[in-house]
């Protein structure tokens, strides 16, 4: 094409339309990216804490806490770690908040891309390799004290069920069958988890649990935000079924915190 | 050294328009119609999987005639420069006036400076945020612009086929009606009924959940349309 209005795709003689939005930014607007380099960068962002996933009877969820820490402060009571990637899947993350919320946007606009580009959704397996090498695109920054560690969750509408993909630093990605918990009360959250998990768990029951599992987290991590009924601070959680990503609402996590919260009395 | 004969502007102009012009009267047409929801694309498509009509952004929609390559680069190329502007500004900042000049320019180089122009008419539309303003820009192979409203009819036939659509054109009518008058509009300058599976369909609907308000209609949905009336 012709212009700088019309950006050329990053990849010079491939055949056919590159449907990536990260290389053609990489062309068009490299300013626009996540960073990927600079000078050791730790505290200079604040850093978000423990994100959980877990599969039940007919999908999976992706749940996390509600705080950012800088250091010995709190920076943010009410930050979002659980965002919508597509009709299809969330990613949570832990970590460098700033590089994190940079990384799902382009995520985002990713799959928005590739499936407008091409007229096809990306496959469930297909969006988790390309969330793994964007990790590992952002392994300098990571070195330098940026780490950020997502957790995917998301529905396979070929296999007909909910999958769950955790990831390290370095873009290293694996497939849990049940569930998992990062960052760093994600130590607290996998103890509830592996107590109370069982297969078959109901949409309510696996909610409740993921609740009850980000509770004990926060009793067991000063980084980790409890949630507070007088405040009305809730975890975000999100459930995906064949039916999409719905975000649970606050009737229905303040009426589950009340539950698990009496049981413990 | 070769030496090229003097061709006077005016007459290379000519057969660049006239060799466009061959090249799209020769594809199959496209209408847009607005309703009471939004805009109605619809076209005559013996593919189910080649589209005529995609979705470039949140609120805009496209529709090409005419040369199936180029027109699939032209749209490519517009949802390339939604997305980056949509990215590095807001999602809010992308308009259909912006895809459209980009369309223009685009056009007009290719036509003035390449050997040969493409053989293409598109359609750019967007729905406003709320309100009930539509917007409808018609560019043609030369990358001349048309602020349309209400009806419009691209390709072969357009200028029939828009006095068809301009004559049943209703303010605020429902999609079943629009859907009926685009194909007693295609069929009617076809010369032949246009059958309801050859349909390719698709609406920007202000009523669509979430931010994407871009929707196809299925093969049922018009078969049901169509065969209600």
């Amino acid at each position: 094409m012709t212009g700088p209005l019309f950006p050329e795709p990053g990849t010079p003689g491939l055949i056919g339309a590159n449907p990536s939005f990260s290389d053609l930014l990489r062309g068009a607007r490299a300013e626009a990216l996540p960073a990927t380099e600079g000078m050791r960068a730790e505290g200079l962002t604040a850093h978000g804490t423990t994100v959980l996933g877990l599969k039940f009877e007919g999908g999976v969820i992706v749940a996390g806490d509600r705080r950012a820490t800088a250091g010995y402060e709190i920076a943010d009571d009410r930050m979002q770690k659980v965002f919508e990637a597509d009709t299809y899947s969330a990613i949570a993350i832990s970590g460098a908040a700033g590089q994190a919320v940079e990384i799902v946007k382009l995520f985002q606009v990713e799959l928005e891309h590739y499936e407008k580009v091409t007229g096809d959704r990306l496959s469930l397996e297909g969006k988790a390799n390309r969330l793994a090498q964007m990790i590992r695109e952002n392994f300098p920054l990571a070195l330098q004290g940026l780490i950020v560690v997502p957790l995917f969750g998301g529905f396979d509408e070929r296999r007909d069920e909910g999958r769950l993909f955790r990831y390290d630093a370095t873009g290293g990605r694996w497939e849990d069958e049940e569930f998992h918990a990062t960052g760093s009360g994600g130590r607290g959250a996998k103890g509830t988890l592996k107590k109370e998990w069982r297969p078959g768990l109901s949409r309510d029951e696996a909610i409740r649990l993921a609740v009850d599992a980000l509770l004990d987290a926060a009793e067991e991590d000063v980084a980790t935000g409890g949630p507070s009924l007088s405040r009305g601070i809730f975890p975000t959680v999100r459930v995906i079924t064949a039916g999409g990503v719905e975000e649970v609402a606050e009737d229905e996590l303040r009426a589950a915190v009340e539950a698990v919260e009496g049981e413990r009395r | 050294m070769s030496f090229q004969p003097y061709v006077p502007p005016e007459q290379l102009m000519k057969d660049r328009s006239e060799y466009a012009r061959k090249g799209i009267a020769r594809g199959k047409s496209v209408v847009a119609l607005e309703y009471v929801e939004g805009v109605l694309f619809l076209a005559e498509n013996p593919s189910a999987t080649l589209h005529k009509i995609s979705e470039i952004y949140d609120r805009i929609a496209f529709a090409g005639v005419g040369k199936y390559s180029e027109f699939e680069d032209l749209r490519i190329a517009g949802v390339r420069l939604a997305d980056t502007r949509g990215y590095a500004y807001g999602r809010e900042d992308v308009k259909a006036k912006t895809v459209a000049n980009a369309y223009s320019q685009a056009l007009s180089s290719i036509f003035t400076q390449q050997m040969k122009p493409y053989e293409v008419e598109i359609l750019v539309a967007e729905i406003a945020e709320g309100g009930t303003a539509t917007e409808m820009y018609h560019l043609l192979f030369d990358g001349s612009v048309n602020d349309v409203h209400g009806s419009v009819g691209i390709g072969g036939h357009a200028e029939e086929l828009t006095q068809h659509l301009d004559d049943a054109f209703r303010e605020g009518w429902p999609l079943d009606e629009a859907v009926r008058a685009a194909v007693t509009a295609l069929s009617a300058v076809e010369g032949r009924s246009v059958e309801a599976d050859q349909i390719e369909a698709a609406v920007l609907e202000h009523s669509r959940k979430g931010r994407r308000k871009f929707r196809r209609l299925t093969d049922d949905e018009v078969v049901g349309i169509l065969a209600a009336s």
